[in-house]
């Protein structure tokens, strides 16, 4: 299935856009998900700390995503 | 009542204080965080703030339902942030609670900006004479 990832931050900066259409296998984890961008973009694994939303939650890593589901791409907040 | 906003136009820190006020409470505690002109030892030109928009908003509504569990006396929650570009003294956030006594004002509120900090979607992008910096983004 095909998602399209919102990226915000420094992340956006690594991948170089602000959103990203990725094709995963269907029923991916959240875990696998962000597996597979730090396989993509090394520079991921140097943050703090990165994050999958769905649908404006914080996701858990076994979470499924589904081909609907709004997910984003979170590096470490820093508002306030 | 609750209000969580986000808005990019200078933050109205006496209108967010009247929105917090009502004759119900005794105490008004609120945090106002600006923008500093130093981070450590660098001199800050100005400051961007991003957000995720939809979930930061749903985040807050969020951290003021969980406020007014923990204090079901509070009758004012108010949190507005901004986004866009920032200058040095600038607010850069208003957190004010409304409540009957000062202890639980005091104690929502720093419940608030402290949640705020670890939750809410909004990245600070600090630039400086000589480069920028996503703040807090790496060990």
């Amino acid at each position: 299935m095909t998602i399209t990832l919102a990226v915000f931050g420094i992340a956006r900066d690594i991948i170089g856009a602000a959103t990203l259409p990725l094709d995963i296998p269907a029923e991916e984890s959240v875990d696998e998900l962000l597996a597979r961008l730090r396989r993509l973009y090394p520079a991921l694994a140097e943050l703090r700390s990165l994050a999958i939303a769905v649908n404006s939650e914080y996701a858990h890593p076994a979470d499924r995503l589904h081909p609907h589901d709004e997910v984003a791409l979170l590096p470490p907040v820093s508002g306030g | 009542m609750t209000y969580v906003a986000l808005t990019d136009q200078p933050l109205d820190v006496a209108a967010a204080l009247r929105r917090a006020e009502t004759p119900e409470a005794g105490a008004v505690a609120a945090f106002i965080g600006t923008i500093r002109a130093h981070t450590a030892g660098r001199a800050v030109t100005r400051l961007h703030y991003e957000a995720y928009e939809t979930m930061a908003l749903h985040q807050l509504r969020r951290l003021a339902a969980q406020a007014r569990e923990r204090w079901p006396m509070l009758a004012r929650v108010v949190v507005i942030h901004r986004t866009g570009t920032l200058e040095i003294g600038e607010a850069a956030v208003v957190v004010a609670v409304a409540s009957p006594h000062r202890a639980e004002a005091f104690a929502a509120c720093q419940f608030l900006i402290d949640t705020l900090k670890e939750v809410v979607p909004i990245w600070k992008h600090e630039h400086y004479a000589d480069g920028t910096t996503w703040v807090a983004a790496h060990p």
